[in-house]
This record gives C-alpha cells, sequence and structure tokens, in this order.
C-alpha cells in the first residue's frame, strides 16, 4: 500500500474507533441516566423500581435519626408539596433543615427510600442572589 | 473620609494616566519612526528563525541521545542526523538572508 | 472606602476600554507607541485592581461590616485568617479576585514578551483586556462587592465552618490562577492566528505560559481533592461533581497541548489541532468559572437562581464562534509541513496520547453537561453518576498510564523495530512479574485496578530503563560517578527527563487511587463507649468519650460553640497502630427561635475527621454524635427556659459533662483505604517533573552543534 493510501486507512480506522466510542458513550448515558425532579413532579411521575434525581429543600422539623436511617422530607422550593423519604450512608456536613439537597430516591411501594450514599447537600448561600427589593448602596 | 476618598481617587487616575500616555509622550517628541517600521518588518523573520534555529539545535542532540540509549539502530541514525543537519543548514542560511540585526542600522 | 472600591472597578473598566482600542489602532497603523500603551493599560490595570483588592481585604481584617459582602460572609468572632480568605467565599469577591488574577498574571506575561511577537502581543493585549471588561462589567452591573448598607450591622453572619480550614484557603486562589492562565495562552493563539504567525517563536512563548495554567490549575485540583478527603465528612477525594469536572476538563487539554506541541515543534505538523487545543483550553476555563456561578447544573457548589448565567453564555459563544472562525479563515496559515513518518515512532504515541486525552475530555464533557443536553432533547434533565463516568475513564486512564510507558521507549521520526523490541523486553516482563505477584500475593480479582498496576509496573520499568541508560551514556562521556552522571543527565535533557518524572508520577498517582477505590473497607455502625468493630484487618475500638465547650470569643478555634466526639483505639492483630479522635463541631444558628441555648448549638454541625495516614494505608473515621436524647434535651429545653442569651453557653458546660458521664452510642464511619498517599505523593512528583522539565538551562549547557561538519560515514566515531 502506498503512503497516502496507508495514511487514509488509519484516518478512517481512527475515526471509526470514535464513532464507535462516542455511540456507545450517547446511548449508555441516556440509559444509565435518572432524570432530575422536584418533590412536586417526582409525586405525580414516580414510577417503582426506577430512580431518579430528587431537587428540594429539607423541610423544617422534618429530620429524624433512628438506628442508622435518616428520616427527612424535601419540599419544593416554592410551593407545598412534600416527600418524605428514609435514607442510609453518608450524610454530608452541610445537611441542616432549610438547605438544598439532591438526593437519589427510588419508589418502593408507597415510599421513597434514598440511594446509598447518594445524598449531596449544597454548599450554604455562597453564591445567593440578591433578595429581592433589597436596595443595593454604593 | 470622603475628602481622603476623594484625594486618593484622583491621585489613581492621574497615576494610570501617566503611565499609560509615558510611551505616546516619549514618540511626541522624536521624529517620525520609519526605522521601527522597517525593523519591525525584519524582526518577526528573525525571531522566528532564530527560535527554530535552537529547536533544530535540541533534535539533534535528542537523536544523538536516542541513538545512544539504544532506541535507533546506527543506520536509522545516521539517516535522521544527516536529515537534521541538513534542515538546520537551511535554516542556517535563511538567517544570513534575512535583514542583519537592527544594532548594525543604527550606525548608519 | 467603598466609593473608592466602586471608582476602582469604573476606572478599570475605563482601562479597559481605552486598551483595547489602543491596541487593535497600534497595530494595524504600525504605531508602536500605541501598542506601547496598551500594554501599560494592562499594567494600570494591575495596579488599579490591587487597590480594590486591597480596600476590599481591609474592610474584611478591620470587620467594617459596611459592606454587604462582610457583613454576610464574615464576623468578628471569625478567625484573622479566614476572615482574609473570606473575600473570595462570595460571589463579589471571587469575580474581584479572578479579574485582579488576570491583570497581574497578564501584565506579568506581556511584560516578558514585551520586545517580542510584537503584533501577536497586540491582540493578546485586546483580548485580555476584554476577559477584563468582561469580569469588571459583572461586578459593576450585576454583583458589586462594594455594596454598602448604612447604618451598618453590628454583626456579620460568619464564615461557614466548612470554610475555615487551611486548604480552602488557598484552593480558589490557585485554581483561579489556573483559569486565568489558560486564557493567556488562548489570547495569545488569537493573536497568533490574526497575524497568520504561528510559528517557532509563538511556540517557545505559548509553551511558557500553558505549562505555568497546567501546573496552577493541576495543583488547584490536587489541593481540592485533599481538602475533601481530609476536611469532609465524606471520606472522598474525588466525585465526578460538575465543578470539579469543570476544572479537569481544561487541564486535560492543556496537557494535551503541551504534548503536541512539540511535534509542531519538530516536525511542523498539528498546526490546526494545536490552535483549536489552546482555543479550547481557555473556553473550558470560561465556561468552568461560568458553571460554578450559573446555576444550570445541579452540584454541590451551583446553584438555582442566579443572575449571571446570561452574560457568561453570550461570552462563551463568542468565544467558541470566534475560535472556529479564526482556525477555518486561517487554515491556509495552518497547512501541516510533513506528515507522520512512521506509525512506530514518538510522534505516532504522542498523538495517541492526544486522542486519549481529548476523549477522556469528551466523556468528561458529555456526563457533566448531560443535564442540558436530554433537558434540551426530550425535557426533562437527567444526569449521569459517578458510575457512568468511571465505566468510560477508567479504561481511558489505563491507557494513557500504558502510553507514558511506550513513549519513552520509542524514538522520534521513526524507530527501528528490532531495536524496539529489545527495548520492550524489560518493561514487559516487569508488568507480568507484578500481575503475578499479585494474583499469588493473594490480591482480590480487581481485573481494572490489576491491570492499572500491571500499567504502572510497566511504566517504572521503562522510565528506569531509560534512566539507567542516560546515566551509562553519560558516564561514558564524562567519566562521572553515578549521581553526579544522574544529575548532569537531568540538567542536560530537561524537557525529557523532566516529563519522565512526570510519567511516573502520574503512575504512583494511579496506583493509589486504583488501590483505594478498589480495595476499600468502610463500614458504617453505632458504637457505645467500650465496644468495637472490624474494619478490614483493623480492629477499632470506642475508648471514651471527647467533649469541649469554646467560649464564642476564642479566635484561635474554628468558632464552634461545642463540640463532641471520641477517642478511638485501632488496632492490628492486637498491636496498637494508631489513637484516632474525630469529633463533631456544633456551630450557632443565629435563629432566636431555637431558644437561648438551642440556637448555640442548632446551626450545622460540622465533621472534624480524623485519620491515620500510612505509606500502606488511611485509616479514616468521622462520627455523628447523638445530641438528642431525652437526657441532654431535658438540660437544652431547661437551659432554654432559664436562661438569657448572654448566660446560655453555661448550659453547654452541662450537656457536656452529662455527655461524658452518661454518652449515648454514636454514629461512626470508618474507612480503611490503601495507598492513598501515594496520590498526593504522586501529584507532587508530576508537578515536580514538570517544573524541571521547564526550568531553562543555565548558558553553559547549551552546545552549539557544529553544523557544517563534513558529512558522515560509516566508521567516523560519533562526536558527543
Amino acid at each position: 500500500m502506498n503512503p497516502a493510501r496507508k495514511r487514509t486507512a488509519r484516518l478512517v480506522a481512527a475515526l471509526s474507533a470514535a464513532l464507535v466510542l462516542a455511540t456507545a458513550l450517547i446511548y449508555t448515558s441516556f440509559s444509565a441516566a435518572s432524570p432530575a425532579l422536584s418533590p412536586s413532579q417526582l409525586l405525580h411521575r414516580a414510577q417503582p423500581g426506577r430512580s431518579y434525581q430528587l431537587t428540594g429543600v429539607v423541610v423544617g422539623g422534618s429530620v429524624r435519626r433512628a438506628g442508622g436511617v435518616l428520616y427527612f422530607a424535601v419540599a419544593d422550593r416554592r410551593g407545598s408539596s412534600n416527600v418524605p423519604l428514609s435514607y442510609t450512608g453518608t450524610v454530608p456536613d452541610p445537611f441542616h433543615e432549610g438547605r438544598e439537597v439532591i438526593v437519589t430516591v427510588r419508589k418502593e411501594g408507597a415510599r421513597f427510600v434514598g440511594e446509598r450514599d447518594s445524598l449531596i447537600t449544597k454548599c450554604p448561600s455562597k453564591y445567593k442572589a440578591a433578595p429581592a427589593g433589597e436596595r443595593q448602596n454604593y | 473620609m470622603d475628602a481622603l476618598v476623594v484625594l486618593l481617587t484622583l491621585l489613581l487616575v492621574a497615576g494610570v494616566l501617566i503611565v499609560i500616555s509615558a510611551p505616546l509622550r516619549a514618540r511626541a517628541g522624536e521624529r517620525p519612526g520609519t526605522r521601527e517600521r522597517e525593523q519591525s518588518r525584519g524582526e518577526p523573520e528573525r525571531a522566528a528563525l532564530e527560535a527554530e534555529r535552537e529547536a533544530k539545535y535540541r533534535e539533534i542532540r535528542d537523536a544523538e541521545l536516542d541513538y545512544r540509549t539504544g532506541k535507533l539502530s546506527r543506520e536509522d541514525y545516521e539517516a535522521v542526523d544527516a536529515a537534521l543537519r541538513r534542515e538546520a543548514i537551511a535554516i542556517l542560511d535563511s538567517l544570513e538572508h534575512a535583514l542583519p540585526p537592527s544594532s548594525d542600522r543604527l550606525e548608519n | 472606602m467603598a466609593a473608592l472600591g466602586s471608582g476602582c472597578l469604573v476606572l478599570s473598566l475605563a482601562i479597559c476600554a481605552y486598551g483595547i482600542v489602543a491596541a487593535i489602532y497600534g497595530v494595524r497603523s504600525k504605531r508602536m507607541e500605541f501598542t506601547d500603551s496598551a500594554r501599560r493599560a494592562v499594567y494600570a490595570l494591575a495596579g488599579v485592581l490591587t487597590v480594590a483588592f486591597a480596600v476590599l481585604e481591609l474592610a474584611f481584617l478591620r470587620n467594617d461590616f459596611a459592606f454587604n459582602t462582610v457583613a454576610d460572609t464574615s464576623s468578628r468572632t471569625t478567625p484573622a485568617l479566614y476572615r482574609a480568605a473570606a473575600v473570595w467565599s462570595s460571589q463579589e469577591g471571587s469575580l474581584l479576585l479572578w479579574a485582579w488574577l488576570l491583570s497581574l498574571w497578564s501584565s506579568l506575561a506581556l511584560f516578558l514578551m514585551r520586545r517580542r511577537l510584537r503584533d501577536v502581543c497586540a491582540y493578546a493585549t485586546a483580548v485580555l483586556l476584554g476577559f477584563g471588561g468582561f469580569f469588571v462589567s459583572l461586578m459593576i452591573f450585576y454583583a458589586t462587592p462594594f455594596a454598602t448598607t448604612s447604618p451598618a450591622p453590628a454583626e456579620g453572619a460568619g464564615l461557614d465552618p466548612l470554610l475555615r480550614f487551611p486548604t480552602m484557603v488557598i484552593h480558589p486562589p490557585m485554581l483561579y490562577s489556573g483559569y486565568t492562565l489558560c486564557t493567556i495562552p488562548f489570547a495569545f493563539a488569537v493573536g497568533a492566528l490574526l497575524t497568520r504567525r504561528i510559528d517557532a517563536e509563538w511556540i517557545a512563548a505559548t509553551r511558557r505560559f500553558a505549562f505555568a495554567a497546567w501546573l496552577c490549575l493541576g495543583v488547584g485540583i490536587l489541593l481540592g481533592a485533599r481538602w475533601s478527603y481530609s476536611e469532609l465528612g465524606w471520606g472522598g477525594y474525588w466525585g465526578w461533581d460538575a465543578v470539579e469536572n469543570a476544572s479537569l476538563m481544561p487541564w486535560l487539554t492543556a496537557t494535551a497541548f503541551l504534548h503536541s506541541l512539540m511535534i509542531q515543534e519538530k516536525r511542523g505538523m498539528l498546526k490546526v489541532w494545536n490552535a483549536s487545543l489552546v482555543l479550547a483550553t481557555g473556553s473550558l476555563a470560561i465556561m468552568g468559572t461560568f458553571l460554578v456561578r450559573s446555576g444550570i447544573l445541579n452540584s454541590i457548589h451551583a446553584f438555582g437562581g442566579a443572575t449571571l448565567g446570561v452574560p457568561f453564555v453570550a461570552l462563551i459563544g463568542v468565544m467558541v464562534a470566534g475560535s472556529i472562525y479564526l482556525v477555518v479563515s486561517r487554515r491556509a496559515a495552518l497547512r501541516s509541513e510533513h506528515r507522520l513518518d512512521s506509525l512506530l515512532s514518538r510522534e505516532s504515541a504522542f498523538l495517541a496520547n492526544n486522542l486519549v486525552l481529548v476523549g477522556l475530555c469528551f466523556v468528561i464533557f458529555w456526563g457533566t453537561y448531560f443535564p442540558l443536553i436530554s433537558e434540551a432533547l426530550n425535557g426533562t434533565a437527567a444526569s449521569v453518576g459517578p458510575p457512568w463516568f468511571d465505566r468510560y475513564t477508567v479504561p481511558l486512564a489505563l491507557i494513557l498510564v500504558l502510553l507514558s510507558g511506550i513513549g519513552p521507549l520509542i524514538a522520534w521520526r521513526r524507530a527501528t523495530l528490532a531495536s524496539a523490541r529489545r527495548n520492550f523486553a524489560v518493561p514487559l516482563g516487569a508488568a507480568a512479574i507484578a500481575v503475578l505477584a499479585l494474583l499469588a500475593a493473594g490480591v482480590p480479582g480487581r481485573p481494572l485496578a490489576i491491570a492499572l498496576f500491571a500499567c504502572a509496573a510497566f511504566v517504572f520499568a521503562s522510565i528506569g530503563q531509560e534512566f539507567a541508560r542516560g546515566v551509562r551514556v553519560r558516564r561514558e562521556i564524562a567519566h562521572e560517578a553515578v549521581p553526579a552522571a544522574l544529575l548532569s543527565l537531568v540538567r542536560r535533557n530537561r524537557r525529557r527527563y523532566g516529563g519522565y518524572i512526570v510519567h511516573v508520577g502520574i503512575a504512583v498517582l494511579f496506583v493509589g487511587v486504583a488501590a483505594s477505590s478498589s480495595f476499600q473497607h468502610a463500614t458504617e455502625v453505632g458504637l457505645s463507649p467500650g465496644s468495637s468493630t472490624r474494619v478490614g484487618a483493623y480492629t477499632v475500638s470506642y475508648v471514651r468519650p471527647t467533649a469541649t465547650v469554646t467560649p464564642a470569643a476564642d479566635a484561635a478555634h474554628t468558632g464552634s460553640s461545642m463540640s463532641l466526639g471520641a477517642v478511638l483505639d485501632v488496632s492490628k492483630r492486637g498491636h496498637h497502630v494508631a489513637t484516632l479522635r474525630p469529633s463533631q463541631g456544633y456551630y450557632d444558628s443565629g435563629e432566636p427561635t431555637q431558644g437561648s441555648v438551642g440556637q448555640l448549638i442548632g446551626g450545622q454541625a460540622v465533621s472534624h475527621i480524623s485519620m491515620s495516614e500510612g505509606a500502606l494505608r488511611d485509616v479514616w473515621s468521622a462520627i455523628a454524635p447523638n445530641i438528642s436524647t431525652p437526657a441532654l434535651q431535658r438540660i437544652v429545653d431547661a437551659g432554654n427556659r432559664t436562661l438569657p442569651p448572654q448566660d446560655a453557653p453555661i448550659a453547654l458546660g452541662y450537656l457536656a459533662r452529662q455527655y461524658l458521664q452518661h454518652p449515648p452510642a454514636a454514629q461512626f464511619h470508618f474507612i480503611v483505604s490503601p495507598l492513598v498517599m501515594w496520590i498526593w505523593i504522586g501529584g507532587a512528583i508530576v508537578f515536580g517533573g514538570g517544573l524541571i522539565a521547564v526550568w531553562p538551562p543555565p548558558s553553559a549547557v547549551v552546545r552549539r552543534v557544529s553544523v557544517r561538519a563534513r558529512p558522515r560515514s560509516a566508521g567516523d566515531p560519533v562526536r558527543a
């Protein structure tokens, strides 16, 4: 094979490999992903057995520990829907009532169970937007 | 406090203006810079060729090290070395034909 | 004083506007005085932003709560070091830090380049001032650090306890230095493309800045991982969180660029590829900065509802579109001078390395931005978790480590097959021995981890062989003793041997990562004093509880009102190994509704982990004490009822005593991870090796090779 054809062959091989990798990547990402839902969306749409990423605010007064299990409820940022769940696993330091959390949950029967070690709590108020209506003096 | 702030701000603005306008004021007191224009035309090519020359010298040394640490056979090394030296000579030739360094022209 | 700060911002914006105009006018009309003036505008910008930064720092150090930023993130009880660092814990302050660091690094870069690449520098100046102007505008119009409230509040909210660690003090400046340094090669690439001067001089200049970006970004990432591991109550060092990934991506493209730049230097190839890599690195760095502030992705750092998203998207759009336009319209100047000579050459290995690194970057990019992609495609923002990332990045990392061992064994341009076979023998043997030894030692079958150990053994043997042969060559020439030969070998060939050291460091780092993730033992268990549990080969016993009460005015402490913990004894086969003292600190919540005593401990609780680090394993422990037992609650309630806020700390003493005398069972988290220390050691080796590789050689070492020698004939001795 002359050099030019060798080069083209190499290019085709490399591109094909990249294409295969990209396809595998894209395909598995859609099937492996868990949709991010707010509590109200979760209550409406959750199907048993599938896992979802629940994002919301920890409801004040709902946090309870019994044995090695943490019980708490997650509410919409603005709204009234409330999802109680039980969780085992690492609890991040910033976890606290009123903080925003992300936790992967599955619906088991009528209850929601958090997946082990999937609880993430957002670093509090680092980059919060200015509250509406507050005037800034320069 | 307010007077101090105003004073500091004015000082800052003055400092900035002095720093930024220095080249403009320096140029205003001299004749038009045809010299600079000619220099800057030749400079880029010279500098690029010098950088290429350094890179080529490094390649020659690397090839020798490759041979001596057993990654190249004798024949391969001599072929590569000859090719590299040819390329280096070409660069040196181009350098000689490029505009001479600006220090020569100052004397004119 | 805040007015001075605001004035500095406005002045900065004016300087940026002037500088951009002056630079472009100067270069187009060939009037050097204007490009010089533009360069000085960058120096002036650095000076003015330094004043602004100093104003803000002073406000923090002096507890000037009139400044909203100070009131939000600092307090009188925050220790001085953390007060100083609190400047960059808020949106506004971190924008100022970013702009200030950008101006400093840009000044340095343009100062170093003031006599060379004049045309390129002029456009680079304009680009860098453009970035500066963008960030200053963000501060002026969206999030100013100099907003004040009057009358000033008496006390501030205090710095989040999670940030009161030394590592967190240095991590943002390091990371921001990395991000801002990425914009410098970007700016120079734009300049070079505009002036069609992608030549050897540009290569030499850009390499230096790209390396500085690579170094700072890499150290910043490593520090972040170290903070996560040694301070947070999670026990991990990498979670594939969006912001972690955002900083890793430009680092990967920068690494690829540093390698492929060598190919362009030697063979005049890959010019389009290199230009694209540099532009991508700058764009990824800005995207990383944007991710943290915009709230578009759910992550530990990013939040919903922030207002900065739109300007950043506009900037990134301009950068990406502009980059594509530049590369496409200048493709004639970017044509390759040569082709790849042979597949068996170091150039090939470098190309493969580039492909793997860019592949890694793509995988991480896809996974990180997947919520946005899926939302655009089917309406729901779905995210992928660490298992997905691991599935693709682990094999790619394996190939990368393997390549870093293959590269040193083959020559540039064209390697001889016979010598290649000879050179591969020892490293392959080492890899095989490593696999057999691990299997024989009864290491549990984790194929990926064992594959990585084999690749690492390959790398160590390959590079060891290179050093040995190099030393032998040196001794043949100069008849030096081995240590002197080693030193002079490295000194005379810094790029090569510094690079080898970097690869050794990478292999060591991945060995640590593989061992600590695949062979970890973790337990979560409730223990009472006197009881114990097994974790891996270790036995951990809860010896006794600890309790400390700190007065609020104790500035040397991290500010917790009370902390409860335990003393743990760790032993292995009956021999004492370590004593661990994990604790949980309770902080003031500032909410009077919890009662005078309840408020003192009702805030965030921060875990202070305790670990024993060793060359072979780390034993890590965290505690979550139970403070809601009836006995403890009775004390809190009694205090709430009877004590006014200023006397409430008395109750903490009672609480502590009660806890010590009748300690309830506490929840413990134990992790035994092998070889974690080698991650940090490997990282240090990587950056040390990098410094060696770019350190300029002493001029005496730069030998002039006599080029006009007569052509060689067989039989001529090779001249040293």
